[in-house]
C-alpha cells in the first residue's frame, strides 16, 4: 500500500480515495461526483494525448483532466 | 382531489432517463421554452390520469443543488419558488450511490419528493439488485422502479405521486449528521436562522445553514440582499468554523458535507438494499466498446470517420429538401415577378422578403439534418467520448472537448455552415467555452465562402487550386483556435470549467426522443431568427436600391432604350442583348448611387491599404446578406447583370482584366472575406445564443481583425511583388 497523486496511476491500477485537497468549485465538482475519501477507483484509460483520464467510480465511468486528478491523493493497491 | 392540475416537477441526474420519462408521459404536449437571459432550456408539458390534469416541468440534469451551473441554480430556484406539488425525482437503478446524491438534497430542502427509480432492466443485467422497499423505508419516501424507454411502472409511478401530492402531511426536512464540529456550528447557524426567520420562506433553517457551509454563492448573494446583518453574522460562525476545521483537520466544510452525504448513501444501502452478483469492475458491453472507440491509435481514426459522415449526413442528404426549399421560393419570386408591376414593391417582395424569408427557411432542411445527426451522437452517448478525446488539444485553446462538434459543422471540413454550427454549442455546459466556441466558429469557412474562394482562387491562381483551398482551410482552423485563445485570455479570461464529467454507458437512442429532440430545436430556430432577419433583410435591400437614380439618369436610360427599341425593331435577338446592357448598366449606376454604394465610397480611402475600391466594399456589405452575394453584388457592381454563384468564371476573368485587382488584391480579398463580420443569419443566432452585446462584439471583432490581416497581406505582398 502507498498514497500517490492520481495523475501518476497507471491504466488498470486500482485504489482507495484517501483525499480531496481542494475547494470551491472544482472541489465540489470531483466530490458531488462521488469522489470522495473512502471511494474505490480503477484506471480505465487515457485519451490520446494522454488526458483527460477516465476512471471507473461506483460502476460508472468519469473523467477528468490531469491537472484535476493532482488534488486527489490515492491509496494505490500495489499489485494493481 | 380537486380540478386544479397538480404541478409537478422532474428532477434527477444528467443521463438518468429523465428526459426518456417525460417524452413518455407527455409525448407531443409539450413546450419548449428558456429561462429568461440564458440557454437552459425549460420544458414543460401536461397529462392526465386518473382523472387529474397534472402539469409538469422537466428541470435540466443537475448532480448537486449548489450553485455550480447555471442549471442547478435554474433547478433550485424553481423547486423553491414554484413550489410544485410533487417532486419526482429520476434515479438511475444502475447507478445508485451517486445518483442518491441529489436524493439526500431534496429531503433536507424537505420537498415533497418520490423517487422514480428507472433502468431496473439495465440493473438486472449487471446483476445488481435492489430492495426498493427497504430502501423506500429507509429513505422515508416512496419509490416506484420503472424502465422509463419501455413506460413501464409509469402508470403507478404518476399515481404514487398524485397521493404525494395529495397529502396534506407536510415533509419533514431530514437530518444527515455532518460530524461533530459542522453539526455543533450548523446548530448555531439554525438559532440565528430562526431567531430572524432569514429566507424561511423560501428554503428551511436547516438547508440554509448547510448551503452556507458549503460556501454556496447564489446563497450568500441571497442572504446579504434579503437581511445583511443575519447575513453577515452566518458569515462569521461560517468562517470561525472553516477556520477551526482546516488548522484542526485541514479539510474545508463543504468537503466534510460531502463526505457525509456519501456516508449517508452508503449506510444505507449497506443495510441490504444493494447487493452486487458480479464484481463491479466488470467490463460491460459498454466499457468494450469503448475499448475500440477511445482507443488510443484506433479511437481518433474512427472520430474522424464518424465525424465525417456526420458531415456527409447533414450537408450531402439535405441536399434535395435545401433545393425544394430553393425551389419553393423560387418559384415564389416568380409569381411575383409576373403579377405584380415593376417598381419598389415588387423589388423589395421579391429582394428584400422572399429572399430573407427563404434565407431563414432555405437553412431549415440544414439545422434538421444537424441536429438529428447531432441528437444521435448525444443520445447513444459517443458525443461525450468526442470531448474526452479532443480535451487536450482544445483545452490547450481555452476551449472544451465538446467545441469539436461545432467547430466541424461551421466549416472545419470546407463547406459547413456558421448558423446550425452556433446552435451546436448548447452541446457545451461550460460558460465561458461555450462563447468562446460560439464567436470563434464563423471564421471556418462555411458554405457560402466557398464559391467566393473558388471563384477568387481560380482566377487568380490557375494551378493548384485544391493545394491554396486545403491552404485556406487549415488557416481558418489556425485562426479560429488562435482567437479563440486570445478572447480566454482577454475578454472571457477566466478558469477552465472542470472537465469533471460522465462517460454515459453506450445507448441506442429512441426513434421517439430523436424526433422530439430535432424539431423542438429546428422550431426554435424557425421562431427566434425568422422575425429579426425579415426586418434585417428588408434594410439591407433598402440600402442597396436607396435613394435610387435622380430623374434626369433615369430618363436617360429609358431613352437609350427607346432609341435602340427603334433602330434594332426587325433584330429581336440583338435589340434583347442591347436592352439586357442598358437594364445592366442602369443597376450598376443604381447600385453606385444607393446607400451601400455611398458607404463603399465612403470607406474606399481607409479600404485602400487592403487594396479595395469601392466596388469591392460594396460586395463586402452585401456579403452580410449571405457571403455568397459577394459575388453576386461584385456582377452588378461590373455590370455583368445576375451572376449565379455556380457559374461565376466570366467574373472571374473579367476581375482578372480590372486594373484594380491582382495576386495579392485577391489574397487580401480571401483573407478579408474568410474573417470578416459573420453574416446576419449567423450574428442573428449569436444574439439568440448569448445577447446583441456579443453579437455586436463578433461583428466588429472580426472586421477589424479581418481588415488588419488584409492590410498586413497587402501591403508586404505589394511590396515584394
Amino acid at each position: 500500500m502507498s498514497e500517490i497523486n492520481l495523475r501518476k496511476m497507471k491504466e488498470k491500477q486500482t485504489g482507495t480515495i484517501k483525499s480531496v485537497k481542494i475547494g470551491g468549485v472544482l472541489g465540489r465538482r470531483i466530490r458531488e461526483m462521488g469522489l470522495v475519501p473512502g471511494t474505490d477507483i480503477t484506471i480505465q484509460g487515457r485519451a490520446p494525448l494522454y488526458d483527460p483520464v477516465a476512471l471507473r467510480v461506483m460502476g460508472g465511468t468519469l473523467t477528468l483532466r490531469n491537472n484535476e486528478a493532482d488534488h486527489i491523493i490515492v491509496e494505490v493497491n500495489v499489485e494493481g | 382531489m380537486g380540478n386544479k392540475p397538480i404541478t409537478m416537477a422532474l428532477a434527477g441526474n444528467p443521463n438518468a432517463g429523465k428526459t426518456t420519462l417525460f417524452n413518455h408521459l407527455t409525448g407531443a404536449r409539450q413546450h419548449v421554452g428558456n429561462y429568461p437571459g440564458i440557454t437552459v432550456d425549460h420544458k414543460e408539458g401536461s397529462f392526465h390520469q386518473d382523472g387529474q390534469q397534472i402539469s409538469i416541468t422537466d428541470l435540466p440534469g443537475t448532480y448537486s443543488l449548489t450553485a455550480y451551473s447555471v442549471e442547478e441554480v435554474v433547478s433550485r430556484d424553481f423547486l423553491t419558488t414554484a413550489k410544485p406539488d410533487v417532486v419526482v425525482n429520476i434515479v438511475d437503478a444502475s447507478n445508485l450511490e451517486r445518483n442518491l446524491y441529489l436524493s439526500t438534497q431534496f429531503l433536507e430542502m424537505g420537498l415533497p419528493v418520490i423517487i422514480a427509480l428507472n433502468m431496473m432492466d439495465v440493473a438486472k443485467d449487471r446483476g445488481i439488485e435492489i430492495r426498493v422497499e427497504k430502501l423506500s423505508e429507509l429513505l422515508e419516501i416512496p419509490i416506484v422502479p420503472i424502465i422509463a424507454r419501455s413506460g413501464k411502472g409509469t402508470k403507478e409511478l404518476i399515481s404514487q405521486a398524485l397521493e404525494v401530492a395529495a397529502s396534506s402531511k407536510t415533509m419533514e426536512p431530514r437530518d444527515i449528521s455532518y460530524g461533530e464540529d459542522l453539526d455543533e456550528s450548523l446548530m448555531e447557524l439554525i438559532a440565528t436562522i430562526e431567531q430572524t426567520s432569514f429566507l424561511s420562506s423560501a428554503y428551511p433553517a436547516r438547508f440554509t445553514a448547510i448551503k452556507y457551509l458549503e460556501h454556496d454563492d447564489e446563497m450568500l448573494r441571497k442572504g446579504q440582499a434579503a437581511a445583511p446583518e443575519t447575513a453577515r453574522k452566518l458569515e462569521e460562525i461560517v468562517s470561525k468554523t472553516s477556520d477551526h476545521l482546516q488548522a484542526t483537520m485541514d479539510v474545508y466544510p463543504e468537503a466534510i458535507i460531502a463526505d457525509h452525504r456519501y456516508g449517508f448513501i452508503k449506510a444505507i444501502l449497506r443495510q441490504g438494499v444493494l447487493t452486487h452478483k458480479f464484481d463491479t469492475d466488470r467490463l460491460y458491453t459498454s466499457d468494450k466498446i469503448d475499448k475500440v472507440l477511445t482507443n488510443r491509435l484506433l479511437g481518433p481514426v474512427i472520430m474522424l470517420a464518424i465525424l465525417f459522415g456526420l458531415y456527409q449526413f447533414t450537408f450531402s442528404w439535405s441536399e434535395l429538401p435545401v433545393s425544394w426549399m430553393e425551389a419553393l421560393f423560387g418559384w415564389l419570386g416568380g409569381v411575383v415577378e409576373n403579377t405584380l408591376p415593376d417598381g419598389l414593391l415588387k423589388s423589395m417582395i421579391i429582394s428584400g422578403v422572399i429572399d430573407g424569408v427563404g434565407g431563414v427557411l432555405g437553412f431549415v432542411p440544414l439545422i434538421m439534418f444537424m441536429f438529428f445527426g447531432i441528437a444521435v451522437l448525444e443520445d447513444s452517448g459517443y458525443l461525450a467520448r468526442v470531448a474526452f478525446m479532443m480535451d487536450r488539444v482544445f483545452h490547450f485553446f481555452g476551449l472544451h472537448g465538446s467545441s469539436v462538434m461545432p467547430f466541424i459543422v461551421s466549416g472545419g471540413i470546407a463547406g459547413g455552415c456558421a448558423v446550425p454550427g452556433v446552435m451546436a454549442t448548447r452541446t457545451l455546459r461550460s460558460p465561458k467555452e461555450r462563447m468562446a466556441t460560439l464567436l470563434t466558429v464563423p471564421f471556418m469557412n462555411c458554405g457560402a465562402k466557398v464559391p467566393v474562394l473558388v471563384l477568387l482562387i481560380g482566377a487568380f491562381f490557375t494551378e493548384h487550386k485544391a493545394l491554396y483551398m486545403f491552404l485556406f482551410t487549415m488557416l481558418a482552423w489556425l485562426v479560429a483556435l488562435v482567437a479563440a485563445k486570445f478572447l480566454r485570455m482577454t475578454v472571457l479570461r477566466g478558469e477552465a470549467t472542470p472537465f469533471v464529467m460522465e462517460l454515459p454507458p453506450y445507448r441506442f437512442p429512441t426513434f421517439r426522443g430523436l424526433v422530439i429532440h430535432t424539431w423542438e430545436r429546428t422550431w426554435q430556430y424557425i421562431k427566434k431568427a425568422g422575425t429579426v432577419i425579415l426586418g434585417i433583410s428588408i434594410l439591407l435591400w433598402a440600402s442597396m436600391t436607396f435613394p435610387g437614380l435622380p430623374q434626369s439618369e433615369q430618363d436617360l436610360y429609358e431613352s437609350q432604350r427607346l432609341e435602340i427599341t427603334e433602330t434594332l425593331a426587325k433584330q429581336t435577338e440583338k435589340l434583347q442583348d442591347a436592352l439586357t446592357g442598358i437594364n445592366q448598366e442602369e443597376s450598376a449606376a443604381t447600385l453606385r448611387n444607393s446607400i451601400a454604394g455611398k458607404v463603399g465610397l465612403f470607406f474606399e480611402p481607409v479600404s485602400s491599404y487592403a487594396g479595395f475600391d469601392w466596388r469591392t466594399n460594396i460586395a463586402m456589405l452585401g456579403g452580410f446578406a449571405a457571403k455568397e452575394v459577394i459575388i453576386s453584388t461584385l456582377g452588378t457592381v461590373y455590370s455583368m447583370g445576375v451572376i449565379e454563384a455556380d457559374k461565376a468564371s466570366s467574373l472571374g476573368d473579367r476581375l482578372v482584366k480590372d486594373p484594380h485587382w491582382n495576386a495579392v488584391v485577391a489574397v487580401s480579398a480571401l483573407i478579408f472575406i474568410m474573417f470578416y463580420a459573420p453574416c446576419f443569419v449567423t450574428v442573428v443566432c449569436i444574439a439568440k445564443e448569448s445577447s446583441w452585446k456579443w453579437a455586436l462584439f463578433s461583428m466588429t471583432f472580426n472586421t477589424i481583425f479581418a481588415f488588419i490581416a488584409s492590410v498586413l497581406v497587402f501591403q508586404l505582398g505589394s511590396m515584394f511583388s
